[in-house]
């Protein structure tokens, strides 16, 4: 199994739009994941049957008996996170900043506080006509996102263990879930868009993986929007021996695809359909090289 | 007044809606703007500047081996499983400490104490007379972005006006950004993306007690849902703003549109009473 994670650093440059499209293209057994568990979009893209939801556990949180609580402050104190909050004179556990470190059960002189399991997302397995597709939702607000990642590429992983790839729809960003989304990965694609912020957050996001050692790849989305910024992304790639394996035009076929809830490379041909065909080519060339290599 | 402009996705136009709006405002009145989207932050290529640069670093355990007993309370009380004991030494994992200071409180030999490690930077600058503008950046490599986050807004703690950039995403940095703050503009576009990851934005708003506004991005005219959607929640929507290549090339390049095309500065600030009257502070 080659494992290729699709992310950006930017957010909202097309890695979800590319993702689903590759999974149409790319030949062989397919497992899908997405691993923006924040926003998970694409399911929106790939029509999946929901084969099982389980529960994901987060970190254990604190919770104080207000019976046992004398009111010491102590807990309060010691806390980092600002998670104990005063209500008159009960003290109450604030679950959106508890990090579940544990302090406060090891400083509280009336043993009042408890580390309690707590629900803070799912994991759904689903089917698609590509291939399975491990999907989550964390509640909003909770934290536990880079936990979350870790669980959805466990279940793939484990559930679909003799696939040839499991293709990875990535976080925006460059903390805590993307880097538990790229740990372990042998190819990241890197999807980018011709502009300063879209550069910055290129050599950003190139920085991190680069301690991670995946092949690293990248792909232009909207590049004619600003074609002088697109020859300076592919001088910079070029310097950095980054291979820069697709471009893709603007085209509005795109947003109407999502609309429709298909791949743009179900939406009839296209201008931006035609590239991801060409781009998914290159691609193909990389995972067999990959594959011989490996042996 | 504290302002947060957050998405739920990603690329909806959050730094493009906050830097016009901190621009358009600094015409008039002092405004600092936190970019709190540490971990890609781009703020600062708007507002090119000569700008000071602050270490933000967190306390890490830091074991004495003379006096460790190898007792291994700390492994056990480790709730991310960054210490490891080993009969002979302990094995510390910096990028699973959470700097909550257990090990220290449970380690019976006062064998641990902690040293600061540096997680990232806060930037001060002042590129319009009227504007701070503060950059948290997380080091790259590095996992923690809420303590960088933490530090850029407590930067401007007695600053009259702040607008905070959020990062795009429902979790801890998010709820960092916005806790505190009187209002929140949510960018969105129409598309079923934008609308999936609005509603977790909204939830997430609610969840704080933050009231929250919308603006549409890139429009184009098809926005029905998005307006269905503000109506059924009772969320105001406060301005929409078009696709338009132009624009989008202005962006681009790392210009404002309120600088290129000086007509928008008055939907900004239309923008801004509405933000206003959301936070119950009519100006």
């Amino acid at each position: 199994m080659i494992r290729l994670a699709v992310i950006s650093g930017k957010g909202g440059t097309g890695k979800t739009m590319i993702t689903a499209a590759l999974a149409q293209l790319l030949p062989g057994s397919l497992v899908l994941a997405d691993c923006d568990v924040d926003a998970a979009n694409l399911e929106l893209l790939l029509s999946p049957k929901l084969i099982r939801t389980e529960p994901f556990m987060g970190m254990k949180t604190a919770v104080i008996d207000p019976a046992l609580c004398t009111q010491c402050g102590e807990c309060m104190e010691h806390c980092r996170f600002g998670a104990i909050e005063r209500d008159g004179d009960a003290y109450r556990v604030s679950l959106l900043r508890c990090e579940g470190c544990a302090v406060c059960t090891h400083v509280c002189p009336a043993a009042a506080v408890t580390m309690q399991p707590r629900q803070t997302g799912e994991i759904k397995y689903s089917d698609t006509e590509r291939g399975h597709l491990v999907h989550a939702r964390l509640v909003p607000g909770a934290g536990n996102s880079g936990l979350l990642v870790h669980a959805v590429k466990k279940t793939a992983i484990e559930q679909d263990r003799n696939s040839d790839l499991f293709l990875i729809d990535g976080p925006p960003g460059t903390g805590c879930p993307l880097i538990s989304t790229i740990s372990g990965v042998d190819m990241a694609l890197i999807v980018t868009e011709p502009s300063v912020s879209g550069l910055h957050d290129l050599k950003r996001v190139v920085a991190v993986c680069r301690q991670f050692r995946p092949r690293i790849l990248v792909a232009i989305n909207r590049f004619d929007l600003e074609q002088s910024l697109t020859e300076t992304i592919q001088i910079w790639c070029k310097e950095e021996k980054i291979p820069m394996i697709g471009k893709i035009p603007f085209d509005p076929v795109v947003i109407e695809s999502v609309r429709k809830g298909v791949p743009v490379t179900r939406a009839g041909a296209s201008p931006a359909a035609q590239a991801i065909q060409i781009l998914a080519a290159n691609l193909e060339n990389e995972l067999m090289h990959y594959g011989n290599r490996r042996g | 007044m504290r302002l947060a402009v957050a998405s739920g996705k990603g690329g909806t136009g959050k730094s493009m809606v906050a830097a016009n709006l901190a621009f358009t405002l600094s015409q008039a009145e002092q405004v600092t703007l936190i970019d709190c989207d540490v971990e890609e932050p781009d703020l600062h290529l708007f507002f090119p500047a000569p700008s000071t640069t602050t270490e933000v670093t967190v306390p890490v355990p830091v074991v004495d081996e003379t006096a460790c007993q190898h007792c291994g309370l700390c492994e056990e009380f480790c709730q991310y499983g960054a210490m490891t004991v080993l009969s002979s030494r302990v094995l510390f994992f910096p990028e699973l400490c959470h700097s909550c200071g257990g090990c220290t409180l449970v380690c019976p030999n006062g064998a641990i104490h902690e040293d600061p490690k540096r997680i990232g930077t806060t930037t001060i600058s002042t590129p319009l007379p009227n504007l701070k503008l503060i950059s948290g950046m997380l080091d790259t490599g590095n996992p923690l972005a809420v303590p960088i986050i933490r530090t850029a807004k407590k930067l401007a703690a007695s600053d009259p006006l702040v607008i905070c950039d959020t990062a795009p995403g429902t979790s801890c940095p998010v709820v960092e950004t916005l806790d505190g703050c009187d209002a929140c503009i949510l960018v969105t576009e129409s598309t079923p993306f934008g609308m999936h990851d609005l509603q977790l934005a909204v939830d997430v708003a609610a969840r704080l007690g933050v009231p929250a506004g919308i603006v549409i991005n890139r429009s184009d005219g098809k926005d029905q849902a998005t307006l269905e959607f503000c109506t059924d929640h009772d969320i105001e929507m406060m301005m929409t703003i078009p696709f338009d290549r132009e624009i989008a090339a202005i962006q681009s390049r790392g210009d404002l549109l309120c600088r290129a095309r000086p007509e928008w500065q008055k939907a900004f600030a239309a923008l801004f009473v509405k933000c206003s009257t959301l936070a119950g502070m009519d100006r």
